[in-house]
């Protein structure tokens, strides 16, 4: 009798206070932030309600439209890219190849990096006076020009540059675990039916691990919509403020020019594009895991 | 085992704060401080360093809260965290328009008697104390004046191409695109939005002169900011974007520094700070850089100060006064200035110990005070609130890096100024 009573409650127990704790933490922050930014806060959070003033303010500085805009071109070659540098990358490690262990390590090892040591590494080597530019001009090549990093218009493509070095090797590795999942016997019926490689991956492998690219979308997803680190790092928002992303926007906000509901208006706009991304997700996975 | 091996050291560590901040030991006569800066680095440490030794000669306890990184902004984080809880430090690094921000929010600590006492009105710049004051009363105490608008040159690379300091924008931008056509870059400049910003302000002293500077950028005035001197303004500012090399990007200003003295670049408009530079490697004042005002009358400051917090913790009150009085204290404003390379806030202090270039700063001070034409530096947060101040800086910056006309610059930056007030 007793034993039925701690197994049915036991588990609820030990999970009870770390739910408690996310609850505080996490949605009471939301709660939080989300009500601070309906206030007119400044240095110091204010809880008078303001309505939509920060709202109307941060919809017009010109400053959150260029974030929006770089945030729009970060995640859409971000995780382009990355998927298709990581499914060519995978699909060349299938080939049964030598010393497969070693190479898959070697890309997977960016990902050992944090956003901070690969903006500052790819700074130096996009820097025209330090890296490449510099190093081809050594070489004779003095025509050589590549200022893409301090040129306003081009600066955001360094930062996706940056971020598919370092991601595309993880993505490799979950379309490698997605490949090695596909049973041979439908790859040697594909073969004798005829299918020529390119034929056989675009029209069954790839159809078939259709999963692993929802788990891979949504991975570079969140890290493209939070990307904080590696704009810092690797440009710290300029030249000016052309590479700002809406997470820099709301830290420079919050935290330099003590304009706390205007940073908290920002931070619930991200919010609300990761549930518009997650939310339609969660439902379908959901739905099928019901059915 | 290891948990509860570290829960008791954290016990113990709590118990040993609770000690210290507790006034234990605050029978001393100086009382105790707790001191919130973010001055962790070379000459700045080295100058805290000299306020804490001369308070704790005093008697006094002194708790160190260092707190580095973000120019300030990790500090101004933790300050509003311990503000909230109610324990706020007894005295901070925090200047500027900041001061009444918080003085607003009923937080601040007026060190009123101090002043009266020691007669600070009477040897302070009346710009200067009008900063250090909420309602008319002293809550602040100023450790130092930097100057912003200072322009280092090398005098070899000038003497290249025959040309000598400028005067007036105009041969500014002659002896430039001499020096650009003699394959020197003629601005060492950093692309860092303060930086921009503090290029900016010099043009605008330059070309509106210093009421114009006053109306624009300290009462943000509409009309001023979009009108036909602020134009002139930003077409300065473009003629000066073309004067810095390709690199310029991100920078941190030491590295510009660093340009002027290796004789790769002509000039660098920057404060008085970029002085510790050069004489750290050695150069002479006179002879390996020149210091001289750019184009353009006034001088624009930038005072830090350390602001008092309401602390009831036992001993605090003391500590505050002594330390007030120690901050403004002749011998004190010396040996800071000395190592942080600034100016005495006090204009009665002896300058006989200074270099050439602090000397210049000192007589300029007075007699910009006397015509007038001290103004607060908008770019180091001197003159307006760091909302209106960061629309400012947007506006400058994207200017700086884009090809924005100056009449839309100058509608933007109306339109920004409204927008955060």
């Amino acid at each position: 009798m007793l034993a039925r009573v701690v197994e049915k409650w036991l588990p609820r127990i030990v999970v009870m206070p770390l739910f408690a704790v996310s609850l505080f933490f996490v949605y009471g922050f939301i709660a939080w932030t989300t009500w601070i930014s309906f206030t007119r806060s400044v240095v110091m959070p204010d809880y008078g309600f303001d309505g939509l003033a920060q709202y109307e303010r941060l919809w017009s500085t010109p400053r959150w439209y260029v974030a929006l805009g770089n945030l729009a071109v970060f995640s859409i070659l971000f995780i382009g890219l990355c998927i298709v540098v990581g499914i060519l990358l995978a699909i060349l490690l299938d080939q049964r190849i030598r010393i497969e262990g070693a190479i898959r390590t070697v890309y997977l090892y960016p990902m050992a990096l944090s956003f901070i040591v690969t903006g500052t590494a790819w700074k130096w080597i996009l820097n025209p006076g330090l890296g490449l530019e510099h190093l081809a001009h050594q070489w004779g090549w003095t025509d050589f020009h590549f200022g893409w990093l301090v040129d306003p218009q081009m600066a955001i493509y360094t930062v996706v540059i940056a971020g598919v070095w370092q991601s595309s090797g993880y993505v490799m590795a979950l379309f490698l675990a997605g490949l090695r999942s596909v049973d041979d016997e439908v790859l040697r019926a594909a073969a004798i039916d005829g299918a020529g490689p390119i034929r056989t991956y675009t029209s069954i492998v790839l159809p078939m691990i259709r999963p692993v690219f929802f788990s891979a979308i949504i991975v570079l997803a969140h890290l493209a919509i939070k990307s904080y680190d590696l704009v810092v790092a690797l440009t710290g928002g300029g030249p000016g403020y052309a590479t700002d992303v809406p997470a820099t926007f709301m830290y420079s906000f919050a935290f330099q020019r003590s304009e706390l509901g205007t940073a908290a208006a920002s931070a619930v706009m991200m919010l609300v594009t990761i549930l518009a991304i997650i939310v339609p997700y969660l439902y379908s996975e959901l739905r099928e895991a019901g059915r | 085992m290891k948990t509860s091996k570290v829960f008791g050291r954290l016990l113990f560590s709590v118990a040993l704060v609770g000690f210290v901040a507790g006034g234990g030991p605050s029978a001393f006569a100086g009382g105790t401080v707790e001191v919130l800066h973010w001055w962790t680095s070379g000459g700045e440490a080295k100058a805290v360093g000299e306020l804490k030794k001369t308070f704790e000669a005093q008697g006094g306890t002194w708790i160190d809260s260092p707190i580095a990184g973000g120019g300030g902004d990790a500090a101004m984080t933790a300050l509003r965290a311990r503000v909230i809880a109610g324990n706020a430090p007894s005295a901070v690094q925090l200047k500027g328009p900041g001061i009444q921000e918080w003085a607003k929010l009923g937080v601040i600590e007026s060190i009123d008697d101090v002043a009266t006492k020691e007669k600070w009105d009477a040897v302070l710049p009346p710009v200067v104390a009008a900063v250090m004051k909420y309602q008319g009363k002293y809550v602040a105490a100023p450790v130092n004046i930097h100057r912003v608008n200072w322009m280092w040159a090398n005098p070899a690379v000038l003497a290249k191409v025959g040309a000598k300091a400028p005067t007036t924008w105009a041969e500014f931008n002659e002896t430039a695109d001499k020096l650009k056509a003699a394959g020197i870059t003629p601005l060492a400049h950093g692309g860092q939005p303060w930086q921009d910003a503090t290029i900016f302000e010099v043009v605008v002293l330059g070309v509106g002169g210093a009421d114009f500077y006053k109306k624009a950028l300290v009462d943000m005035d509409q009309a001023a900011l979009s009108g036909p001197t602020m134009v002139a303004s930003f077409d300065q500012l473009r003629k000066l974007r073309g004067y810095v090399d390709k690199g310029f990007p991100g920078r941190d200003w030491n590295l510009s520094t660093a340009m002027v003295m290796n004789g790769q670049a002509g000039f660098q408009i920057m404060g008085d700070w970029a002085k510790g530079e050069f004489l750290a490697a050695g150069k002479k004042p006179g002879v390996d850089f020149l210091c001289v005002p750019p184009p353009g009358s006034g001088f624009l400051m930038n005072a830090d100060s350390f602001t008092f917090f309401k602390d009831p913790k036992p001993g605090r009150a003391e500590g505050q006064k002594v330390l007030a009085s120690e901050i403004m204290s002749p011998a004190f404003q010396r040996t800071f200035n000395l190592a942080k390379g600034s100016i005495p806030a006090r204009i009665d202090v002896k300058l006989d110990d200074f270099d050439d270039c602090a000397k210049r700063s000192a007589a300029d001070l007075a007699a910009a005070t006397k015509a007038g034409s001290l103004l607060p530096s908008l770019a180091h947060e001197m003159a307006v609130p760091r909302t209106v101040r960061g629309e400012v800086l947007d506006v400058v910056t994207n200017f700086f890096n884009s090809d924005m006309s100056s009449k839309d610059a100058a509608a933007a930056l109306a339109a920004a100024v409204k927008r955060a007030q």
